[in-house]
């Protein structure tokens, strides 16, 4: 009972901290473990990240280490067993449409056609028709896809349904847009394409994303800062800003700067060398 | 030749065809020359030209229509209750691990049952209407169905059902219009195997307490020894089996053409 109190009382605290940090999520001593036949197996150890407002922040880290469980703790589709993730001043405990999302594998509906798998999230929030047709219209255009509209999926290459899945996710305005590996299943020459929209849309719109990948090229390239995170024990590594151009366009990729970013996560990645930049 | 023995390798469809055809050919050469060589008694084996003979003679006098409409009639009937308490039962056992504990293990146990033993428990209890064809359908059917529609949910990928969660669907919204569309054209493919079964059934119900219908005709057959409607009634079973499902198959394809193989 008395436990219990305490608990709460922590968790209004962090709450509070987090709105005068100003942060739009806040992860506090995130742990998260599975008891299997009574062995536990943990999944993350200690996980503690903050991210403002219209931040594009990648987070990599080998397989396994992790990293998406981490962000489906962030949906709401996992539960934590222990810290808090914080969205703006609520704490999350349950899926929902503020928090959009984008898998690695291909999850349209499909049984809908593109628009309508775009208006889902539209047609449950009960925007009136007219204005869905604007957003629907709108996002067709972002991701270039008007011609396909009456498409099924299954019409799709595995890049369109991705680009389809994006706008979906953004057309439902979230405040933060999750993304779990998005273009891991894409061939490369189709990923840099992805790359490039997915930075051109957040240079117009600045949505909040948090973007897991193992691929450190792709964080480097999307991300405003990134988070490396490692295997054993399942903790925060570094925190790397990333200041590089604004526009950015794929010949940066050759750039030394942008070569510099990726040696350097190599580096803490494979764990040759300490954290000593900019930890926060 | 050294083609015909690729494992998983598509023949030309004009082989296959050929294939296909040559067997029904070669059966039906194969039971002529039995017949007709008189080796073998016309009791036991009819000739092809006799069975014809006699599903023209029907055919042409109408007398086969009211067993083929009163047959079709309990399959429809029993076949429908099923289907309409089965797929919410199938959707729930699916969905929720509670409803699977209550529903699941039960079914699977009345499952293994064979049907044909209840026939004498349905005679008590439902007497030798119409009543009594419709619930051995029904029974026969029914619990095939819930653990096949289980299935069919819990076939639904996981990721299908979280994007629905981050795009603010709620748990009814996600049965409603992710888990019901995602299983509806496997479900009729479910559908389609049940009455194939219900075929099954209904043959046993006709066969044992009836006085009408197309199993009910072939015993009365049996009793005169007229061995040729026997084949008949058989032939007309399987072809009303192979049109319903037919149908079936270019249903889905209609309902259905977002579905893979459908347009």
């Amino acid at each position: 009972m008395f436990g219990r109190k305490k608990q709460v009382q922590a968790k209004n605290d962090v709450v509070i901290e987090a709105r005068v940090a100003n942060s739009k999520i806040l992860v506090s001593n995130l742990r998260k473990s599975y008891v299997n036949k009574s062995r536990e197996t943990v999944a993350i150890d200690d996980v503690s990240i903050e991210i403002l407002d219209n931040e594009f922040v990648s987070i990599v880290g080998p397989s396994g280490c992790g990293k998406s469980t981490l962000l489906r703790i962030l949906a709401g589709l996992d539960e934590a067993t222990g810290g808090t993730a914080i969205l703006d001043d609520k704490l999350i405990d349950d899926p929902g449409a503020d928090r959009g999302m984008v898998f690695q594998t291909y999850t349209l509906f499909p049984w809908l056609t593109v628009e309508e798998n775009i208006r889902f999230g539209l047609k449950i929030k009960k925007t009136p028709p007219k204005q869905a047709d604007e957003i629907v219209d709108h996002y067709l255009e972002v991701i270039k896809l008007t011609p396909f509209r009456k498409s099924y999926p299954k019409e799709l290459s595995g890049g369109m349904q991705q680009r389809v899945a994006i706008a979906r996710a953004l057309a439902n305005s979230p405040k933060v847009l999750l993304m779990d590996e998005p273009f891991g299943a894409l061939d490369s020459q189709t990923k840099s394409e992805m790359q490039l929209l997915m930075r051109q849309i957040w240079q117009v719109d600045k949505p909040t994303v948090v973007f897991i990948t193992h691929d450190i090229e792709e964080a480097v390239f999307l991300s405003t800062r990134v988070y490396v995170m490692s295997g054993q024990p399942s903790v925060i590594k570094a925190n790397i800003p990333i200041f590089l151009s604004y526009r950015r366009s794929l010949e940066l990729k050759d750039t030394k700067e942008f070569i510099d970013y990726r040696h350097k996560i190599t580096a803490l990645l494979h764990g040759k060398e300490s954290a000593d930049s900019g930890e926060s | 030749m050294r083609k015909l023995f690729r494992i998983r390798t598509k023949i030309d469809l004009k082989l296959y065809n050929a294939l296909a055809l040559g067997v029904f050919l070669l059966v039906l050469i194969l039971w002529t020359v039995l017949s007709e060589a008189g080796s073998i008694s016309q009791i036991f084996l009819p000739s092809p030209k006799s069975v014809l003979a006699y599903l023209v003679h029907i055919f042409a006098s109408g007398q086969i229509w009211p067993d083929i409409g009163i047959s079709a009639y309990r399959i429809f009937m029993g076949f429908i209750i099923a289907a309409v308490v089965g797929l919410p039962l199938g959707i729930l056992a699916g969905t929720f691990n509670f409803a699977e504990a209550l529903i699941q293990p039960l079914t699977e146990f009345i499952r293994y049952m064979p049907v044909p033993a209840f026939v004498p428990l349905i005679m008590v209890w439902f007497g030798i209407d119409e009543s009594a064809k419709i619930a051995l359908i029904f029974l026969g059917t029914l619990f095939q169905l819930i653990p096949m529609v289980a299935d069919n949910v819990r076939a639904v990928p996981e990721d299908l059902l979280s994007a629905a969660y981050t795009l603010g669907a709620k748990r009814t919204t996600v049965i409603m219009k992710v888990i019901i569309p995602a299983i509806a054209p496997r479900t009729m493919d479910t559908l389609r195997i049940m009455i194939g079964w219900a075929w099954t059934y209904l043959i046993v119900a006709e066969l044992v307490a009836a006085n009408s219908g197309l199993g009910y005709n072939i015993l009365k057959a049996q009793r005169y020894l007229k061995t040729d409607a026997i084949f008949g009634g058989i032939l007309i079973i399987g072809c009303l089996g192979l049109l319903t499902d037919r149908l079936f198959v270019l249903a889905n394809r209609k309902l259905f053409p977002w579905a893979e193989g459908g347009k």
